[in-house]
């Protein structure tokens, strides 16, 4: 049997994050939803290993606490929903910093290239708009091709079509082989789009499986409190 | 950074070592005149461990203030304003004037022990990646504490001379040390120095943010204590034998990260190339004072310094309006 791309157990945070195992498939496009605070965020980072919490993650059979910065080095990327750059970095080379430090411009290119990101990656972060910066940091996370990618809600604040081009390319990811789990407000979006829905209520995954399972109009009535009306769409249920 | 920028850093620093090495001064010629044996005393005993200080003390300003800037994502993060030289300041009086250690040993681990308290503070009151208002809050809460409880503990000093004497040392001041207390600042200096360049590369990634950082495998809060114990242990060291001396870990930096493309890690050891360039220039400065009078070097890097803290606020001021 070949290990998971990922493989998580026990991922605990107090207060936000009750006991939860996890597996994501290589190749998959799994998109996390769940009301604000059902604890998306606290499984993002417990998967990534980020901050205080308990659990261990496996990375394709390897425990990720004891890898290594330069190991991590396309196996692991975290998008953190703090789009905030303190420095004044020149996008082009924040996009390298993905790759730990690594100077390799056409790598960086060739990522930037494919956002379509190239025109402006001269420019400092904080000249972007902020459709363009979301595109470079979306770069920043892709540019080693990480085995799995960790994403926390990559499409906040972009206009739809850009929601769209961002959920595209995701897919295009998993379809490299990578396992990909994005965190996504969107529930039509998460229909469309996943291969997989995960439905997260008070710090637990409540509902798993193909969006059509796992969005059924009784979970979502019970989760988010809404329904979809084919005229008016989103309404409270 | 190119080479050229490193040869232009590097020949400026000696340069400006070699000038106040041989500085000429109306006393000086006069001296020798009467007695030309005094030359190679005054310059091994007198100008060079004054000279060594400058250049070790200035490094570590500018490394340290780039490693806590890019620690606190702030521009306006010093040892100075988040007031790591004032607790370093009053650990070094409390030593020696209260509890009487007055050896250099004493005093010097007073000054480390105040620094390493004051920047703990600091974090504690301030959070981790805090905003300018409260990093600047913080820090002037700190200094203002740390200054008023040296001031007591001074008047407090069974010494009736406590005050005078320590005014001229907390003001910043290189001159009439010796090449011992040269060695002694050298060493934990440039150990911390050396140890926060290897933090470089981890600093850098921190500009991605605490999450980011984390996921890609630097242990944030490992990182955040080994800086502070670095700079805690190489500010409190010179401030206990050279006094508090501001601005220059906060000028420093800003030039050194222009020289870096913004990047906040890689830019400690260009800073502390710029550090030991400015003091050793401030200490040149010093010895244009009138003749009889001695000028604090604080002062001179206060008055120098001060007027580039405000044009960085008043830059900021107008990005947060823009």
């Amino acid at each position: 049997m070949t290990a998971s791309a990922l493989s998580a157990r026990g991922l605990e945070l107090a207060g936000r994050l009750r006991a939860t195992d996890l597996e994501l498939d290589a190749g998959s496009l799994t998109l996390l939803v769940g009301p604000n605070g059902a604890g998306k965020t606290s499984l993002i980072h417990r998967l990534a290993g980020v901050g205080e919490g308990k659990g261990t993650t496996l990375i394709a059979g390897e425990a990720l606490a004891d890898m290594p910065p330069a190991r991590r080095i396309g196996r692991i990327a975290l998008l953190p929903a703090n789009r905030e750059i303190a420095w004044p970095l020149i996008a082009r080379d924040l996009v390298a910093l993905g790759l730990g430090g690594r100077s390799d411009p056409d790598v960086v290119d060739a990522v930037l290239a494919s956002l379509e990101a190239g025109h402006f990656a001269d420019r400092r972060m904080e000249q972007l708009s902020t459709g363009e910066r979301a595109r470079i940091l979306l770069a920043r996370a892709l540019v080693a091709r990480p085995g799995v990618l960790l994403l926390d809600e990559p499409a906040a604040h972009l206009d739809p079509a850009r929601q769209i081009a961002m959920i595209e390319r995701l897919r295009m990811e998993a379809t490299r082989g990578a396992a990909v789990l994005a965190s996504i407000h969107d529930l039509a979006l998460a229909r469309s789009f996943g291969d997989r829905v995960l439905v997260m209520e008070k710090g637990r995954i409540v509902a798993d499986g193909s969006p059509h399972e796992a969005l059924a109009a009784e979970i979502v009535k019970s989760v988010f409190g809404v329904r979809w009306e084919r005229e008016a769409g989103w309404v409270r249920a | 950074m190119s080479q050229r920028l490193w040869i232009i850093l590097g020949v400026c620093a000696v340069a400006v070592a070699i000038a106040s090495l041989l500085l000429p001064t109306p006393g000086l010629a006069r001296l020798l005149q009467t007695d030309p044996g005094l030359l190679s005393t005054i310059m091994f005993e007198v100008r060079l461990p004054r000279v060594l200080l400058a250049l070790l003390y200035g490094a570590m300003l500018g490394g340290s203030g780039t490693a806590i800037q890019a620690l606190f994502a702030n521009p306006l993060a010093s040892p100075d304003i988040t007031g790591t030289t004032g607790g370093a300041a009053l650990g070094s009086v409390v030593t020696a004037y209260l509890i009487g250690f007055s050896g250099p040993f004493g005093v010097a681990l007073g000054g480390v022990a105040g620094a390493a308290l004051a920047l703990a503070l600091l974090l504690g009151l301030a959070g981790r990646h805090s905003d300018s208002a409260t990093l600047l809050l913080a820090g002037i809460a700190i200094s203002a504490l740390a200054g008023a409880a040296t001031a007591l503990a001074l008047a407090l000093a069974p010494s009736p001379f406590a005050f005078y004497e320590a005014y001229d040392w907390l003001m910043g001041s290189l001159v009439d040390r010796s090449l011992v207390q040269a060695a002694m600042v050298a060493l934990p200096v440039l150990a911390a120095l050396g140890f926060l360049v290897t933090r470089a590369h981890a600093l850098d990634m921190l500009a991605l943010g605490e999450a980011a950082a984390e996921a890609m495998g630097y242990r944030v809060t490992l990182l955040r204590r080994q800086i502070v114990i670095a700079t805690a242990i190489g500010i409190g060291m010179a401030v206990a034998v050279c006094g508090a001396v501001g601005f220059i870990g906060l000028v420093a930096p800003i030039f050194a990260r222009r020289l870096t493309r913004a990047h906040p890690g890689r830019a400690i050891l260009p800073a502390a190339v710029i550090g030991a360039i400015l003091l050793c220039l401030a200490d040149v400065i010093v010895r244009f004072a009138p003749a009889g009078r001695q000028l604090p070097i604080g002062v001179v890097t206060a008055l120098l310094g001060a007027p580039f803290f405000l044009a960085l606020v008043l830059r900021m001021r107008v990005e947060w309006r823009g």
